[in-house]
């Protein structure tokens, strides 16, 4: 543990390759300077310079979600950690394992409004799962590694570390390296052998069971999906996923009902309203998805599965709780189920399947084609269609993009679809496709964006220029905040208020401008050719794609509403003023 | 919110101890976390209880119905900091105390009725001037809150309480 003293800053430089951080993402300033000056001349870590330091945490949040390894962040004090707050926030919410290493000003100075100094502990202690002032250089390395360790066991989430200047400069030769595990806080791995049984014998006597899983599925790491899919399979029960969980189960096995919640299939919701056991895998009964708390699931058995016991009983009661990682409850779960089913058989679900199939029947995906416009979801179709047999991960912004981006586009494999769940974070998108790209320089990258969100982190495409990636961006273009105005439709009488995207750039003129490729499509004709081009054309690309303006994203359970309350796309022109709507988020 | 249960839930008062590192920050933990999620604190206590000075030990009076208590202690738990969180009201018999001084003003007649209060009240006299005591009172809430309203009516100038401190019974640790 001691060998030569060392400055503060290569102290967290050397953790960082110890701990096997190959990339951070940042942008320096006086209070980091001593950590630049050590990224300096080192060759072990890449450091890539955003634009803004909200888009370094959602970059270290895209690389996060489509490798499995923790994203690391560096940005200066004041500004720079105040800057970064959206995207802790946003990690945090969808429990995304990320570092974020700032600079505070020296330790004499912190309480005295000194320049660019920050309560950065305190601002940021809500939207952390933990953070760190280190005022010791002596316990620098130690933290280091115990803030990995916290980052990325149980529920995984953002961390801060803030680092005085003059800790920075410090010298020390206590280096720690390895696993430093934390002396409270040790999760629980393996779930109650006695519960897991319990939930088997529910899951073996049901009739109408469902599988309802999450992003917690993708966090367990590719075991966990693995097991997923040998559990579905070999109990033969329909699996619906969250808008996070999507790709943890192939969206193109026939078990596989879609997504559900408040733009999910009618399918997938209706199995969720009249199942009679309901197996939550690694998801939160978030009010996105489980609409109005007291119709939800009336009548099933509630198995929860969670890594987090505070998720438990928190919006839902449930009947089976159990508190372990996915992967390791899948694993008891199946040995087990194989051995009862083995002995007792299990019930059939023909009837169940047969109900399941009469909802299917609703189509509820269905569009109707415009010769002359371009339908938002046809672009989407076109999109997945002629990339499907790529190496392609896509990320998207937020609104009625985003929803239809999870209703069209179909994910077989965990990691490849990046988007802000809890959060809702416009901006997300495309510096996350900039993360991802980073992680896998020659797959394709496409955020699927709207005009309006694309703009809140449009200065990254410097960052993907000067870096050479080649992410596509590819806006649907309704020139509308779109589920803004979805919601102003349906809950204010259409008063659009303030939700015209007024003044739009010409975004090929501004690809064009940073130097990269801009491509604008307004005829349903023209969409295959402009994917292509976008597909071909190295570098980075713009696809301006004109979309239908006041199109609607359908199904919806509106706010307030229950699972089999749903509008459907046809159904859309009656009564759709709901109730106390205009209350809800 | 819409309704969160169908059955109708009332509120109870749970004293909750909470182990933590003693650390910078870990208070605000505890209270962001009361605060952020729209719990209530009705007595909050927290010092060092281990020789080294390392683990503190914070006892918060709180009150909810059973689901939020559950969530509440669920919430504790997953803070880094914690160590453990245990529930005194549930896990049956426990003791209580808070002590409190208070300064009351009088003359005559009012300063025999405050001194028999007091050691009706076993409140021992921490100072005392011509025309004015501070009295140091030990005991449940109950106790000193009577004792502040008894005092009150003789002539109360200010009251300071140190929150509850508890402990389960028997011989176990938590
Ligand atoms: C940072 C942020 N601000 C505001 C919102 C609220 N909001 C949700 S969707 C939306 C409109 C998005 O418009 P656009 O990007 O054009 O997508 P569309 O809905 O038209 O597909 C807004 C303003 C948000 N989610 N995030
Ligand atoms: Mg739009």
């Amino acid at each position: 543990m001691s060998g030569k003293a060392i400055s503060g800053a290569e102290i967290i430089i050397n953790s960082l390759v110890d701990l096997g951080v190959e990339v951070i993402f940042g942008y320096p300033g006086g209070a980091v300077l001593p950590l630049y000056d050590a990224l300096y001349d080192q060759d072990k870590i890449r450091h890539i310079l955003v634009r803004h330091e909200q888009a370094a945490v959602h970059a270290a949040e895209g690389y996060a979600r489509s490798t499995g390894k923790v994203g690391v962040v560096l940005v200066t004090s004041g500004p720079g950690a105040t800057n970064a707050v959206t995207g802790l926030t946003d990690a945090m919410l969808d429990s995304i394992p990320v570092i974020c290493i700032t600079g505070q000003v020296p330790v004499h100075l912190i309480g005295s409004d000194a320049f660019q100094e920050a309560d950065t502990v305190g601002i940021t202690r809500h939207c952390t799962k933990h953070n760190y002032l280190v005022r010791d250089v002596d316990k620098l390395s130690r933290t280091m590694h115990e803030a990995f360790y916290v980052a990325t066991s149980g529920r995984p989430g953002p961390v801060v570390i803030d680092v005085p200047k003059d800790v920075q400069i410090y010298t020390s030769d206590h280096v720690h390296s390895g696993t430093i595990k934390h002396a409270s806080y040790r999760p629980e791995v393996k779930g109650d052998i006695n519960a897991i049984r319990e939930a088997v014998k529910l899951l073996a006597g049901a009739k109408k069971p469902v599988f309802y899983t999450g992003g917690g599925v993708i966090n367990s790491g590719p075991a966990a999906a693995q097991l997923l899919r040998e559990m579905v399979q070999l109990t033969g029960a329909p699996i619906t996923s969250t808008l996070m969980g999507l790709g943890a189960y192939p969206a193109s096995d026939k078990q596989f009902l879609g997504m559900l919640g408040m733009h999910g299939t009618y399918e997938a919701n209706n199995a969720m309203h009249d199942c009679d056991v309901m197996i939550c895998v690694g998801a939160r009964f978030d009010d996105r998805v489980t609409g109005r708390l007291d119709a939800f699931s009336p009548n099933s058995k509630k198995i929860h599965i969670d890594i987090d016991r505070s998720s438990i009983n928190k919006t839902v009661r449930v009947d089976v709780p159990i508190v372990g990682d996915v992967a390791h409850v899948l694993e008891d779960m199946l040995k087990l189920w194989k051995a009862t089913t083995l002995e007792n058989g299990r019930q059939s679900y023909d009837d169940w399947w047969a109900e399941i199939e009469v909802w299917r029947q609703r189509d509820c995906l269905k569009y109707t084609p415009q010769d002359d416009v371009i339908m938002p979801q046809y672009a989407l179709e076109r999109l997945q269609e002629l990339t499907k047999d790529k190496d392609v991960y896509f990320t998207t912004e937020v609104g009625q993009h985003q929803m239809w981006a999870a209703q069209y586009l179909k994910f077989d494999q965990p990691n490849r679809w990046m988007t802000s769940g809890g959060l809702g974070t416009m901006g997300y998108g495309f510096p996350a496709a900039v993360g991802v790209q980073i992680a896998h320089p020659d797959a394709l990258v496409i955020d699927v964006a709207g005009e309006a969100s694309i703009q809140m982190n449009i200065q990254e495409i410097g960052t993907a220029i000067q870096y050479g990636l080649p992410v596509k961006i590819f806006i649907l273009n309704n020139e509308y905040m779109g589920m803004v105005r979805q919601w102003q439709e349906l809950n204010h009488g259409g008063r659009y208020s303030q939700s015209y995207s007024e003044s739009l750039p010409d975004f090929v003129a501004l690809a064009k401008a940073y130097g990269g490729h801009g491509i604008v499509v307004e005829k349903p004709d023209e969409v295959d050719g402009a994917i292509r081009e976008m597909i071909e054309t190295d570098g980075l690309v713009i696809v301006d794609c004109r979309v239908a303006k006041l199109a609607n994203c359908f199904p919806m359970v509106p706010s307030g509403a229950a699972h089999n309350e749903m509008i459907l796309p046809e159904e859309d022109e009656e009564n759709q003023e709901y109730e106390g709507g205009a209350a809800l988020v | 919110m819409h309704h969160t249960h169908k059955e109708i839930e009332l509120a109870v008062r749970h004293t909750l101890s909470i182990i933590v590192d003693n650390e910078a920050g870990v208070l605000a933990r505890v209270i962001g976390l009361f605060s952020g999620r729209g719990y209530n604190i009705e007595h909050l206590t927290v010092a060092p209880v281990d020789l080294e000075g390392n683990e503190s030990r914070i006892t918060v009076v709180t009150i909810g119905t059973p689901h939020v208590i559950e969530q509440i202690k669920a919430q504790l738990d997953r803070l880094v900091p914690v160590h453990r969180v245990g529930d005194l009201t549930e896990c049956g018999p426990h003791v209580e105390r808070e002590l409190a001084l208070i300064k009351v003003h009088c003359k005559g007649e009012q300063q025999l009725a405050a001194l028999r209060i007091a050691e009706a009240f076993r409140a021992k006299t921490v100072d005392s001037s011509l025309d004015s005591y501070i009295f140091e009172v030990t005991g449940k809430t109950d106790k000193i809150k009577a004792f502040i309203k008894l005092m009150d009516d003789v002539g109360l100038v200010e009251a300071v309480r140190t929150g509850v401190a508890a402990l389960s019974r028997g011989a176990e640790a938590l």
